[in-house]
This record gives structure tokens, C-alpha cells and sequence, in this order.
């Protein structure tokens, strides 16, 4: 693939540094912010793959929108107590989980390298797209016509996740009281 | 240094991202964590269709990752919902706290 060598290992490093410090810090504020720093890494490497609608979309969703939520529930929670306890318990599951973690890997890469070559199977080549109009308009071009009803669809789960978060939220805040839901049932 | 990068070297960059967060998914206790773990595998999963998509010359690599934003978004909204809802009954964000099958 026509990618320019040093970005790449240069974002990849970055990336796997940072989610490696996403699972070993202790504190999840920490563990946050080397999770934005992953996420603008990936956005690097998307840039670099001719994907500028996602490379945009990644910065502005994941390390604006979920980022920010995910801090606001820290924030929230005041959880910033240490919860990783090493040496204390579940040593036997952490090794099996990490030798486990390890094999997959291996298992992936030994796959993905013996694959059979990757043929086109399409003629979206950059030259194309960038006659076309670029990555953008050829992406939203796409979107409603030959993907328009997935795209229909993802506004019906938007409405009910935002309906399932309200039901949630207000569930518990209602009924502090134990049973209380089979009283208010019986009433 | 190589001029070129090979396919396989990005898809197992892809997959290193996606067992580090399976990693994390397993060993972690704090849920937010967990929660940001599975943020990381579902990374890992759109770079390997964007990967494809620039392999195959398919757009549909880009199309499928458009909407796994979207879900993904919906999902840590809820998840997140889930936690501020867990923590209020049991005061931990702990994962081994959670025994009980009613409040």
C-alpha cells in the first residue's frame, strides 16, 4: 500500500504505547486521556489510508463526543480510586487472560499474512474518487442511495438509545426505596 | 526502512489494538475502564475496514465504519447510563461488587 512508512510506525507506536497505559494505569482519568491520545492516532493513521471523512469524523465523535462523556461520568462518580490491585487477587485469571490475548494475536497475524493476495474488487481507486469529487462527496453520494437504508436505520437505534438512557436514568432516580417498584405496582 | 507498507502489517497493528483491549476487558475490574477497553476493540475493528477499503478499492469499508461510529456512540451513552445506574446502587464502580440479582 502506497503509505508513507515513517507515519505509520510512527501513529501505530503511538497508538499501542497509549492503549497499553489505557489498561495499566490505575487511575481511569489517566487511563482517559491516553485513550484521546490513541483515538487521535488512529485519526493519523485514517488521514493516511485516504479516509479524510473518517479521520474528521473520529476526531470530532470519539475524541470530542465519547471522550468527553466518559470524563463528565469520572467527574460525576469522583472514581478516581485505584481499582487494578495487583498481586492482590485473580493473578491466575490476569496470566490466562494475557497468554490468552497473546496466542490470538499470533494466531492473527500468522493469518493475515498468509491470506491469499487482496485483489480489487472495485474501482474506487484514489484517482477516481479524487475525479469524482473527493473521499466526502463520494461517502455521502454512496450513503443515500446504496446504503440509504442503513442509514434510515441508524436514526431508529439513535431514538432508542436516547429513550433507553432516559428510562434508565429515570428508573433509578424514582424509587430509592427497596421493593418499591412492586408497592407502586400494588397501589 | 521499507518505501513500502504491506496490507498484513496494518492488519496486525489492527489486531495488537483489538487484544490489547480484550486484555483490558478481562483484567481490568473498574468498569469505566472495561468501558474504554471495548471502545479500543471497536478502533481496532474500524481501522481494519478502513484498512480493507483502501486494499480492495471498496467503499464500503468506509460505509460500515460511518455507521459503527454512530453505534458506538449510542452504545457509550447507554453504557455510560448503566454505570451512573450501578454506581447508585451498589457506590463502586467495581465489577466483583456486582452479585445481586435485584436491588
Amino acid at each position: 500500500m502506497d503509505i508513507s512508512p515513517l507515519f505509520f510506525y510512527v501513529f501505530a507506536g503511538l497508538a499501542i504505547a497509549c492503549s497499553l497505559l489505557v489498561i495499566l494505569k490505575k487511575s481511569p482519568v489517566a487511563s482517559a486521556f491516553s485513550l484521546v491520545l490513541v483515538f487521535f492516532a488512529f485519526a493519523g493513521i485514517y488521514a493516511l489510508l485516504d479516509a479524510h471523512l473518517i479521520a474528521a469524523l473520529q476526531v470530532l465523535v470519539y475524541a470530542g463526543a465519547i471522550m468527553v462523556l466518559f470524563i463528565f461520568v469520572i467527574m460525576l462518580l469522583n472514581a478516581d480510586a485505584p481499582s487494578f490491585d495487583l498481586g492482590r487477587s485473580h493473578v491466575a485469571v490476569r496470566w490466562l487472560s494475557g497468554a490468552v490475548c497473546v496466542a490470538l494475536f499470533g494466531l492473527f497475524v500468522w493469518a493475515f499474512k498468509n491470506s491469499a493476495v487482496h485483489e480489487p474488487v472495485a474501482a474506487y481507486t484514489v484517482d477516481a474518487i479524487e475525479k469524482a469529487g473527493g473521499n466526502t462527496r463520494v461517502i455521502s453520494e454512496l450513503m443515500f442511495s446504496e446504503y440509504i437504508l442503513p442509514f434510515e436505520l441508524t436514526s431508529v437505534l439513535l431514538l432508542g438509545a436516547i429513550v433507553g438512557a432516559v428510562a434508565i436514568a429515570k428508573r433509578n432516580s424514582g424509587n430509592p426505596v427497596k421493593g418499591g417498584h412492586n408497592r407502586a405496582a400494588a397501589n | 526502512m521499507p518505501q513500502q507498507i504491506d496490507t498484513w502489517v496494518v492488519l496486525a497493528f489492527c489486531s495488537a489494538i483489538f487484544m490489547i483491549g480484550l486484555a483490558g476487558v478481562l483484567i481490568r475490574r473498574n468498569i469505566l475502564v472495561i468501558l474504554m477497553s471495548v471502545e479500543l476493540m471497536l478502533n481496532a475493528v474500524n481501522l481494519t475496514f478502513v484498512t480493507f477499503s483502501k486494499a480492495l478499492h471498496h467503499m464500503g469499508g468506509q460505509m460500515s465504519v460511518f455507521f459503527i461510529i454512530t453505534v458506538a456512540a449510542a452504545e457509550s451513552a447507554v453504557g455510560l447510563g448503566l454505570v451512573i445506574a450501578m454506581f447508585r446502587t451498589l457506590r463502586s464502580v467495581d465489577t466483583d461488587e456486582i452479585q445481586l440479582l435485584r436491588e
